[in-house]
Protein backbone atom coordinates (compact mmCIF):
# COMPACT_ATOMS: atom_id res chain seq x y z
CA UNK A 1 0.00 0.00 0.00
CA UNK A 2 1.18 3.57 -0.96
CA UNK A 3 2.00 5.98 1.90
CA UNK A 4 -0.38 6.95 4.12
CA UNK A 5 -1.95 10.56 4.03
CA UNK A 6 -0.59 12.81 6.55
CA UNK A 7 -2.74 14.79 7.65
CA UNK A 8 -2.89 17.96 9.74
CA UNK A 9 -5.98 19.64 12.33
CA UNK A 10 -6.12 23.42 13.13
CA UNK A 11 -7.99 24.69 15.67
CA UNK A 12 -7.74 28.73 15.11
CA UNK A 13 -10.58 30.94 16.57
CA UNK A 14 -13.43 28.53 16.65
CA UNK A 15 -14.95 26.49 19.43
CA UNK A 16 -13.91 22.63 18.38
CA UNK A 17 -16.89 21.86 16.90
CA UNK A 18 -15.90 21.03 13.78
CA UNK A 19 -13.19 18.60 15.25
CA UNK A 20 -16.10 17.16 17.62
CA UNK A 21 -17.89 16.59 14.25
CA UNK A 22 -15.08 14.49 13.11
CA UNK A 23 -14.26 12.60 16.30
CA UNK A 24 -18.23 11.64 16.10
CA UNK A 25 -17.15 9.73 12.71
CA UNK A 26 -16.23 7.15 15.21
CA UNK A 27 -15.88 3.80 13.91
CA UNK A 28 -15.39 5.43 10.43
CA UNK A 29 -12.43 7.58 11.37
CA UNK A 30 -10.91 4.73 12.79
CA UNK A 31 -11.41 2.91 9.40
CA UNK A 32 -9.91 5.72 7.73
CA UNK A 33 -7.27 5.85 9.95
CA UNK A 34 -5.66 2.74 8.06
CA UNK A 35 -4.98 4.80 4.98
CA UNK A 36 -4.53 8.41 6.87
CA UNK A 37 -1.28 9.41 9.60
CA UNK A 38 -2.34 12.26 11.69
CA UNK A 39 0.65 13.97 12.00
CA UNK A 40 -0.61 17.20 13.70
CA UNK A 41 -3.79 17.69 15.69
CA UNK A 42 -3.44 21.06 18.06
CA UNK A 43 -4.06 22.10 20.48
CA UNK A 44 -7.30 19.92 20.93
CA UNK A 45 -6.67 15.88 20.74
CA UNK A 46 -2.65 15.49 20.12
CA UNK A 47 -0.13 16.08 22.40
CA UNK A 48 2.05 18.19 19.55
CA UNK A 49 2.95 22.26 20.05
CA UNK A 50 3.35 24.85 17.97
CA UNK A 51 6.71 24.26 17.78
CA UNK A 52 6.37 21.17 16.14
CA UNK A 53 4.95 22.14 12.97
CA UNK A 54 6.95 24.77 12.91
CA UNK A 55 9.74 22.45 12.30
CA UNK A 56 8.44 20.02 9.84
CA UNK A 57 9.60 20.46 6.14
CA UNK A 58 7.68 22.47 3.69
CA UNK A 59 5.16 21.10 1.95
CA UNK A 60 4.76 17.95 4.14
CA UNK A 61 1.41 17.69 5.11
CA UNK A 62 -0.36 16.71 2.30
CA UNK A 63 -3.69 17.32 3.92
CA UNK A 64 -4.57 19.61 6.39
CA UNK A 65 -7.82 21.08 7.94
CA UNK A 66 -8.44 24.77 9.64
CA UNK A 67 -11.55 25.27 11.70
CA UNK A 68 -12.41 28.93 13.24
CA UNK A 69 -12.06 31.74 12.03
CA UNK A 70 -9.02 34.69 12.69
CA UNK A 71 -9.84 36.41 15.86
CA UNK A 72 -6.28 36.62 17.32
CA UNK A 73 -2.43 37.21 16.46
CA UNK A 74 -1.80 33.19 17.68
CA UNK A 75 -4.68 32.11 14.80
CA UNK A 76 -2.54 34.27 12.08
CA UNK A 77 0.53 33.29 12.85
CA UNK A 78 -0.80 29.27 13.05
CA UNK A 79 -2.54 29.43 9.71
CA UNK A 80 0.34 30.99 7.82
CA UNK A 81 2.51 28.54 8.98
CA UNK A 82 0.19 25.45 8.50
CA UNK A 83 -0.08 27.08 4.82
CA UNK A 84 3.58 26.60 4.49
CA UNK A 85 4.09 23.06 5.67
CA UNK A 86 1.12 21.84 3.21
CA UNK A 87 0.45 21.50 -0.24
CA UNK A 88 -3.91 20.93 0.33
CA UNK A 89 -5.55 23.12 2.69
CA UNK A 90 -9.26 22.57 3.90
CA UNK A 91 -11.53 25.03 5.59
CA UNK A 92 -13.43 23.11 7.30
CA UNK A 93 -16.91 24.81 9.03
CA UNK A 94 -18.81 28.22 8.71
CA UNK A 95 -16.04 29.98 10.85
CA UNK A 96 -13.15 28.84 8.53
CA UNK A 97 -15.08 29.88 5.21
CA UNK A 98 -17.73 32.63 6.30
CA UNK A 99 -16.19 34.01 9.36
CA UNK A 100 -19.29 31.94 11.78
CA UNK A 101 -20.61 33.48 15.14
CA UNK A 102 -17.72 35.26 16.40
CA UNK A 103 -17.26 37.20 13.34
CA UNK A 104 -20.45 39.42 14.19
CA UNK A 105 -18.34 40.92 16.91
CA UNK A 106 -16.97 42.71 13.67
CA UNK A 107 -20.33 44.92 13.51
CA UNK A 108 -19.28 46.36 17.07
CA UNK A 109 -16.07 48.57 18.19
CA UNK A 110 -13.16 46.30 19.59
CA UNK A 111 -13.53 48.94 22.93
CA UNK A 112 -17.91 48.34 22.84
CA UNK A 113 -16.39 43.67 22.92
CA UNK A 114 -13.97 44.06 25.64
CA UNK A 115 -16.50 46.41 27.93
CA UNK A 116 -19.29 44.12 27.37
CA UNK A 117 -17.32 40.74 27.97
CA UNK A 118 -15.07 42.39 30.86
CA UNK A 119 -17.54 45.11 32.92
CA UNK A 120 -20.76 45.21 31.97
CA UNK A 121 -21.93 41.79 31.48
CA UNK A 122 -24.76 40.31 33.57
CA UNK A 123 -21.72 37.52 35.85
CA UNK A 124 -18.93 39.90 35.58
CA UNK A 125 -17.38 41.23 38.70
CA UNK A 126 -14.41 43.69 37.65
CA UNK A 127 -14.63 46.23 40.17
CA UNK A 128 -11.15 47.77 38.71
CA UNK A 129 -12.14 47.15 35.60
CA UNK A 130 -8.94 45.44 34.37
CA UNK A 131 -8.80 44.48 30.68
CA UNK A 132 -6.95 41.60 29.51
CA UNK A 133 -3.22 42.93 28.14
CA UNK A 134 -1.11 41.14 25.57
CA UNK A 135 2.09 41.67 27.87
CA UNK A 136 2.40 41.24 31.79
CA UNK A 137 5.52 41.62 34.27
CA UNK A 138 3.87 39.46 37.03
CA UNK A 139 5.77 39.69 40.24
CA UNK A 140 8.71 42.32 38.77
CA UNK A 141 9.77 38.86 37.49
CA UNK A 142 7.85 36.70 35.05
CA UNK A 143 6.88 38.36 31.53
CA UNK A 144 4.03 37.12 30.52
CA UNK A 145 2.43 36.90 26.92
CA UNK A 146 -1.09 36.37 25.33
CA UNK A 147 -1.98 36.70 21.76
CA UNK A 148 -3.12 40.44 21.14
CA UNK A 149 -6.92 40.72 19.89
CA UNK A 150 -7.25 41.62 16.76
CA UNK A 151 -9.10 44.58 15.42
CA UNK A 152 -11.33 42.32 12.72
CA UNK A 153 -11.89 39.15 12.26
CA UNK A 154 -11.00 37.06 8.75
CA UNK A 155 -11.72 34.19 7.42
CA UNK A 156 -9.09 31.48 6.51
CA UNK A 157 -8.81 32.54 2.83
CA UNK A 158 -8.79 35.95 3.69
CA UNK A 159 -5.74 35.37 4.88
CA UNK A 160 -3.77 32.57 2.66
CA UNK A 161 -5.28 30.70 -0.37
CA UNK A 162 -7.56 27.74 0.52
CA UNK A 163 -7.54 24.89 -1.83
CA UNK A 164 -11.34 23.56 -0.70
CA UNK A 165 -14.11 25.34 1.69
CA UNK A 166 -16.56 22.97 3.48
CA UNK A 167 -19.50 24.53 5.11
CA UNK A 168 -21.51 24.03 8.29
CA UNK A 169 -21.64 24.72 11.87
CA UNK A 170 -20.37 22.21 12.21
CA UNK A 171 -20.30 20.20 9.12
CA UNK A 172 -22.49 17.22 9.21
CA UNK A 173 -20.37 13.84 10.13
CA UNK A 174 -21.56 11.97 7.82
CA UNK A 175 -20.72 14.87 5.17
CA UNK A 176 -17.58 15.06 6.85
CA UNK A 177 -17.39 11.45 6.24
CA UNK A 178 -17.99 11.41 2.49
CA UNK A 179 -15.17 13.86 2.44
CA UNK A 180 -12.78 12.29 3.85
CA UNK A 181 -14.03 9.32 1.77
CA UNK A 182 -14.07 11.57 -1.39
CA UNK A 183 -9.88 13.02 -0.77
CA UNK A 184 -8.77 9.39 -0.32
CA UNK A 185 -10.04 8.46 -3.34
CA UNK A 186 -8.71 11.33 -4.98
CA UNK A 187 -11.57 12.44 -6.72
CA UNK A 188 -11.65 16.22 -6.05
CA UNK A 189 -13.01 19.37 -8.29
CA UNK A 190 -10.42 22.09 -9.02
CA UNK A 191 -8.88 24.26 -6.13
CA UNK A 192 -10.75 26.68 -5.05
CA UNK A 193 -14.34 24.90 -4.92
CA UNK A 194 -16.40 24.31 -2.13
CA UNK A 195 -16.84 20.83 -1.25
CA UNK A 196 -20.51 19.99 -1.55
CA UNK A 197 -23.67 18.56 -3.15
CA UNK A 198 -24.36 21.93 -4.56
CA UNK A 199 -28.04 21.38 -3.48
CA UNK A 200 -29.98 24.02 -1.52
CA UNK A 201 -31.35 22.80 1.85
CA UNK A 202 -35.22 22.99 0.82
CA UNK A 203 -33.90 20.38 -1.50
CA UNK A 204 -33.27 17.65 1.33
CA UNK A 205 -36.00 19.40 3.33
CA UNK A 206 -39.10 16.87 3.80
CA UNK A 207 -41.30 20.08 4.13
CA UNK A 208 -40.78 21.30 0.69
CA UNK A 209 -44.05 22.22 -0.77
CA UNK A 210 -42.97 20.51 -3.89
CA UNK A 211 -42.73 17.32 -2.27
CA UNK A 212 -45.94 17.74 0.18
CA UNK A 213 -48.13 19.13 -2.21
CA UNK A 214 -48.52 22.30 -0.98
CA UNK A 215 -49.98 25.35 -2.68
CA UNK A 216 -47.24 27.89 -2.28
CA UNK A 217 -48.62 31.64 -0.93
CA UNK A 218 -47.69 34.71 -0.38
CA UNK A 219 -46.11 34.89 3.60
CA UNK A 220 -48.91 37.17 5.01
CA UNK A 221 -47.56 37.14 8.48
CA UNK A 222 -44.35 37.07 9.88
CA UNK A 223 -43.30 35.16 13.11
CA UNK A 224 -40.06 34.70 15.22
CA UNK A 225 -39.72 30.98 16.23
CA UNK A 226 -40.67 32.39 19.66
CA UNK A 227 -44.63 32.70 18.25
CA UNK A 228 -46.15 29.22 19.08
CA UNK A 229 -45.27 26.15 17.51
CA UNK A 230 -44.25 25.57 14.07
CA UNK A 231 -46.41 22.79 12.09
CA UNK A 232 -43.82 19.77 12.02
CA UNK A 233 -45.06 19.01 8.36
CA UNK A 234 -45.41 22.36 6.60
CA UNK A 235 -42.78 24.79 4.82
CA UNK A 236 -41.68 27.03 7.62
CA UNK A 237 -41.33 29.82 5.32
CA UNK A 238 -45.07 29.27 4.05
CA UNK A 239 -45.72 29.47 7.93
CA UNK A 240 -44.44 32.62 8.28
CA UNK A 241 -41.01 31.61 9.88
CA UNK A 242 -38.34 32.97 8.16
CA UNK A 243 -36.13 30.06 7.29
CA UNK A 244 -32.82 30.40 4.79
CA UNK A 245 -33.25 26.92 3.60
CA UNK A 246 -33.59 28.24 -0.16
CA UNK A 247 -30.08 30.04 -0.25
CA UNK A 248 -28.19 27.52 1.48
CA UNK A 249 -26.43 24.38 1.21
CA UNK A 250 -28.10 21.61 2.14
CA UNK A 251 -25.15 19.12 3.27
CA UNK A 252 -26.43 18.49 6.60
CA UNK A 253 -29.70 17.06 5.13
CA UNK A 254 -32.06 19.43 7.24
CA UNK A 255 -31.07 18.72 10.28
CA UNK A 256 -32.82 21.58 11.58
CA UNK A 257 -35.35 21.83 10.01
CA UNK A 258 -35.98 17.64 10.96
CA UNK A 259 -36.48 19.38 14.98
CA UNK A 260 -38.73 22.66 13.95
CA UNK A 261 -35.93 24.71 13.97
CA UNK A 262 -35.63 27.32 10.64
CA UNK A 263 -32.45 27.02 8.43
CA UNK A 264 -29.97 30.18 9.38
CA UNK A 265 -27.40 29.09 6.72
CA UNK A 266 -24.88 27.65 8.80
CA UNK A 267 -24.03 25.56 5.76
CA UNK A 268 -23.32 28.41 3.26
CA UNK A 269 -24.07 30.09 0.33
CA UNK A 270 -25.06 27.63 -2.50
CA UNK A 271 -22.76 27.91 -5.56
CA UNK A 272 -23.55 31.42 -7.23
CA UNK A 273 -24.34 33.33 -4.47
CA UNK A 274 -21.65 36.37 -3.75
CA UNK A 275 -23.46 37.63 -0.67
CA UNK A 276 -25.40 35.43 1.46
CA UNK A 277 -27.27 38.13 2.86
CA UNK A 278 -28.21 39.93 0.52
CA UNK A 279 -29.47 36.86 -1.25
CA UNK A 280 -31.67 36.06 1.59
CA UNK A 281 -33.30 39.45 1.65
CA UNK A 282 -33.77 38.76 -2.03
CA UNK A 283 -35.28 35.25 -1.73
CA UNK A 284 -37.29 36.38 1.34
CA UNK A 285 -38.63 39.21 0.32
CA UNK A 286 -40.13 37.83 -2.95
CA UNK A 287 -41.95 35.00 -1.15
CA UNK A 288 -44.03 37.85 0.69
CA UNK A 289 -47.37 39.19 0.23
CA UNK A 290 -46.70 43.15 0.23
CA UNK A 291 -44.62 45.65 1.92
CA UNK A 292 -46.33 45.72 5.15
CA UNK A 293 -45.01 42.02 5.31
CA UNK A 294 -41.91 43.38 4.66
CA UNK A 295 -42.28 46.46 7.06
CA UNK A 296 -43.54 43.28 10.03
CA UNK A 297 -40.57 41.55 9.42
CA UNK A 298 -38.24 44.44 9.64
CA UNK A 299 -39.53 45.38 12.84
CA UNK A 300 -39.44 41.67 14.12
CA UNK A 301 -36.45 40.91 13.72
CA UNK A 302 -34.35 43.60 15.39
CA UNK A 303 -31.64 43.94 13.61
CA UNK A 304 -31.19 42.60 10.31
CA UNK A 305 -27.43 42.50 9.54
CA UNK A 306 -26.65 39.85 12.43
CA UNK A 307 -30.18 37.65 10.94
CA UNK A 308 -28.81 37.69 7.56
CA UNK A 309 -25.33 37.57 8.27
CA UNK A 310 -25.67 35.40 11.67
CA UNK A 311 -22.73 33.10 9.59
CA UNK A 312 -21.47 35.04 7.33
CA UNK A 313 -20.65 38.38 8.22
CA UNK A 314 -16.91 38.70 7.40
CA UNK A 315 -17.59 37.24 3.63
CA UNK A 316 -20.03 39.89 3.57
CA UNK A 317 -19.40 42.37 0.53
CA UNK A 318 -19.75 45.31 2.64
CA UNK A 319 -17.42 44.34 5.45
CA UNK A 320 -15.58 47.08 5.27
CA UNK A 321 -13.11 46.32 8.18
CA UNK A 322 -11.96 43.88 6.18
CA UNK A 323 -8.87 42.34 6.74
CA UNK A 324 -5.50 43.34 5.13
CA UNK A 325 -3.15 40.48 5.65
CA UNK A 326 -2.98 38.46 3.06
CA UNK A 327 0.34 38.49 0.83
CA UNK A 328 -0.31 38.48 -2.57
CA UNK B 1 -11.63 70.91 -5.89
CA UNK B 2 -15.35 69.95 -5.94
CA UNK B 3 -16.16 66.30 -5.35
CA UNK B 4 -18.33 64.55 -7.80
CA UNK B 5 -20.38 61.56 -7.34
CA UNK B 6 -20.05 58.52 -9.28
CA UNK B 7 -23.79 57.19 -9.54
CA UNK B 8 -24.83 53.49 -10.48
CA UNK B 9 -28.38 52.99 -12.09
CA UNK B 10 -30.11 50.24 -12.55
CA UNK B 11 -32.90 50.70 -15.00
CA UNK B 12 -35.59 48.80 -16.06
CA UNK B 13 -36.12 48.38 -19.80
CA UNK B 14 -39.50 49.17 -19.86
CA UNK B 15 -39.97 52.45 -18.08
CA UNK B 16 -37.01 54.35 -16.52
CA UNK B 17 -34.48 53.46 -19.15
CA UNK B 18 -37.29 54.60 -21.49
CA UNK B 19 -37.61 57.50 -19.48
CA UNK B 20 -33.97 58.51 -19.55
CA UNK B 21 -34.00 57.96 -23.05
CA UNK B 22 -36.93 60.48 -23.18
CA UNK B 23 -34.97 62.65 -21.17
CA UNK B 24 -32.37 62.83 -23.43
CA UNK B 25 -34.91 63.87 -26.57
CA UNK B 26 -35.99 66.24 -24.44
CA UNK B 27 -32.63 67.58 -24.07
CA UNK B 28 -33.63 67.80 -20.02
CA UNK B 29 -30.49 68.46 -18.00
CA UNK B 30 -28.80 66.59 -15.60
CA UNK B 31 -25.44 65.72 -13.93
CA UNK B 32 -23.65 63.62 -15.92
CA UNK B 33 -22.69 61.34 -12.29
CA UNK B 34 -25.14 58.63 -13.54
CA UNK B 35 -23.93 55.06 -15.49
CA UNK B 36 -27.30 53.49 -16.10
CA UNK B 37 -26.93 49.73 -16.30
CA UNK B 38 -30.12 48.50 -18.89
CA UNK B 39 -31.97 45.28 -16.59
CA UNK B 40 -35.14 43.59 -18.14
CA UNK B 41 -36.99 44.42 -14.96
CA UNK B 42 -36.63 46.03 -11.42
CA UNK B 43 -37.24 42.73 -10.39
CA UNK B 44 -34.44 41.26 -11.57
CA UNK B 45 -31.94 43.53 -9.59
CA UNK B 46 -30.47 41.21 -6.87
CA UNK B 47 -29.35 43.01 -3.45
CA UNK B 48 -26.21 41.61 -4.33
CA UNK B 49 -25.38 43.67 -6.95
CA UNK B 50 -26.26 47.06 -5.25
CA UNK B 51 -24.03 45.68 -2.54
CA UNK B 52 -20.95 44.85 -4.71
CA UNK B 53 -21.31 47.89 -6.50
CA UNK B 54 -21.24 50.09 -2.70
CA UNK B 55 -18.05 47.21 -1.93
CA UNK B 56 -16.20 48.63 -5.16
CA UNK B 57 -16.79 52.97 -4.73
CA UNK B 58 -20.17 53.71 -6.00
CA UNK B 59 -21.14 56.67 -4.23
CA UNK B 60 -24.40 56.06 -4.69
CA UNK B 61 -26.78 53.70 -6.13
CA UNK B 62 -30.09 53.94 -7.95
CA UNK B 63 -32.74 51.47 -8.91
CA UNK B 64 -35.33 52.63 -11.09
CA UNK B 65 -38.53 50.85 -12.17
CA UNK B 66 -42.23 50.59 -12.85
CA UNK B 67 -45.09 52.25 -11.18
CA UNK B 68 -47.22 49.70 -9.38
CA UNK B 69 -49.59 48.45 -11.99
CA UNK B 70 -47.20 49.21 -14.68
CA UNK B 71 -44.78 46.10 -14.40
CA UNK B 72 -44.29 44.03 -17.69
CA UNK B 73 -43.83 41.26 -16.07
CA UNK B 74 -47.17 42.28 -14.19
CA UNK B 75 -45.46 41.52 -10.83
CA UNK B 76 -41.65 42.40 -10.43
CA UNK B 77 -41.53 45.67 -9.31
CA UNK B 78 -44.02 44.82 -6.39
CA UNK B 79 -41.00 41.76 -5.22
CA UNK B 80 -38.24 44.98 -5.57
CA UNK B 81 -40.64 47.01 -3.39
CA UNK B 82 -40.09 44.46 -0.39
CA UNK B 83 -36.63 43.62 -1.67
CA UNK B 84 -35.45 47.28 -1.24
CA UNK B 85 -37.46 48.22 1.71
CA UNK B 86 -35.43 44.99 3.95
CA UNK B 87 -31.79 45.98 1.74
CA UNK B 88 -31.78 49.85 2.69
CA UNK B 89 -32.56 48.24 6.86
CA UNK B 90 -29.69 45.68 6.20
CA UNK B 91 -27.41 48.84 5.18
CA UNK B 92 -28.42 50.42 7.98
CA UNK B 93 -27.43 47.67 10.61
CA UNK B 94 -24.70 46.93 8.65
CA UNK B 95 -23.33 50.37 9.52
CA UNK B 96 -23.14 51.77 5.96
CA UNK B 97 -25.48 55.54 5.06
CA UNK B 98 -28.91 53.84 3.46
CA UNK B 99 -29.62 57.64 1.91
CA UNK B 100 -26.60 56.28 -0.84
CA UNK B 101 -29.63 53.90 -2.06
CA UNK B 102 -32.32 54.97 -4.03
CA UNK B 103 -35.36 53.41 -5.13
CA UNK B 104 -37.79 55.56 -7.99
CA UNK B 105 -40.52 54.66 -10.07
CA UNK B 106 -40.04 56.42 -13.22
CA UNK B 107 -41.95 56.00 -16.05
CA UNK B 108 -41.17 56.27 -19.79
CA UNK B 109 -43.48 58.97 -20.17
CA UNK B 110 -41.40 61.04 -17.14
CA UNK B 111 -38.20 61.92 -19.05
CA UNK B 112 -38.22 65.43 -16.84
CA UNK B 113 -38.41 63.28 -13.58
CA UNK B 114 -35.63 61.32 -14.76
CA UNK B 115 -33.67 64.45 -14.60
CA UNK B 116 -34.81 65.75 -11.44
CA UNK B 117 -34.24 62.55 -9.65
CA UNK B 118 -30.92 62.76 -11.04
CA UNK B 119 -30.34 66.00 -10.43
CA UNK B 120 -31.25 65.36 -6.53
CA UNK B 121 -29.49 62.55 -5.94
CA UNK B 122 -26.44 63.76 -7.15
CA UNK B 123 -26.99 66.86 -4.39
CA UNK B 124 -27.29 65.03 -1.76
CA UNK B 125 -24.58 63.02 -2.20
CA UNK B 126 -22.43 65.86 -2.68
CA UNK B 127 -23.04 66.69 0.81
CA UNK B 128 -22.30 63.36 1.77
CA UNK B 129 -19.17 63.16 0.29
CA UNK B 130 -17.61 60.09 -1.39
CA UNK B 131 -18.23 56.07 -0.19
CA UNK B 132 -16.16 55.10 2.85
CA UNK B 133 -15.86 52.15 0.94
CA UNK B 134 -13.92 53.90 -1.91
CA UNK B 135 -10.70 51.87 -2.96
CA UNK B 136 -12.45 48.44 -2.29
CA UNK B 137 -12.56 46.77 0.73
CA UNK B 138 -10.40 43.63 -0.54
CA UNK B 139 -13.72 41.68 -1.66
CA UNK B 140 -12.87 42.70 -5.25
CA UNK B 141 -10.25 41.18 -6.27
Amino acid sequence: MADKIKTAFLLAGGCAGCEMSVVDLSEALVDALGSLEIVFWAPTVADVKYKDLEDMPDKSIDLAFVDGMIRNSENLHTVKVLRQKSKVLVALGACATLGGIAAMGDLHTKEELFNKAYKTSFSTDNPDGVYPTPEYMLDGKYHLTIPTFLDNCSTIAQVVDVEYFVGGCPPHPSFVGHLVGAILSGKLPPAGSWLTGGKAVCDVCKRNPALTGQERLPVGEIKRTIDGTPDMEKCLLQQGYMCFGPVTQGDCGGSCLNVNIPCRGCGGPIPGIKDFGARCVSTLAASMANEEVAAQFIEKYNNMAKLVYRYSHTASKLNHRIAEHKEH
Amino acid sequence: MSFTPNIVGFACQWCTYAGADLAGNLRAKYPPSIKLIKVPCSGRVEPEFIMEAFANGADGVLVGGCHFGDCHYKTGNYKTANRMQILKQLLMDSGFDPQRFRLEWISGAEGYRFAEVVEEFTRDLEEMGPNPLKGGNGHGR
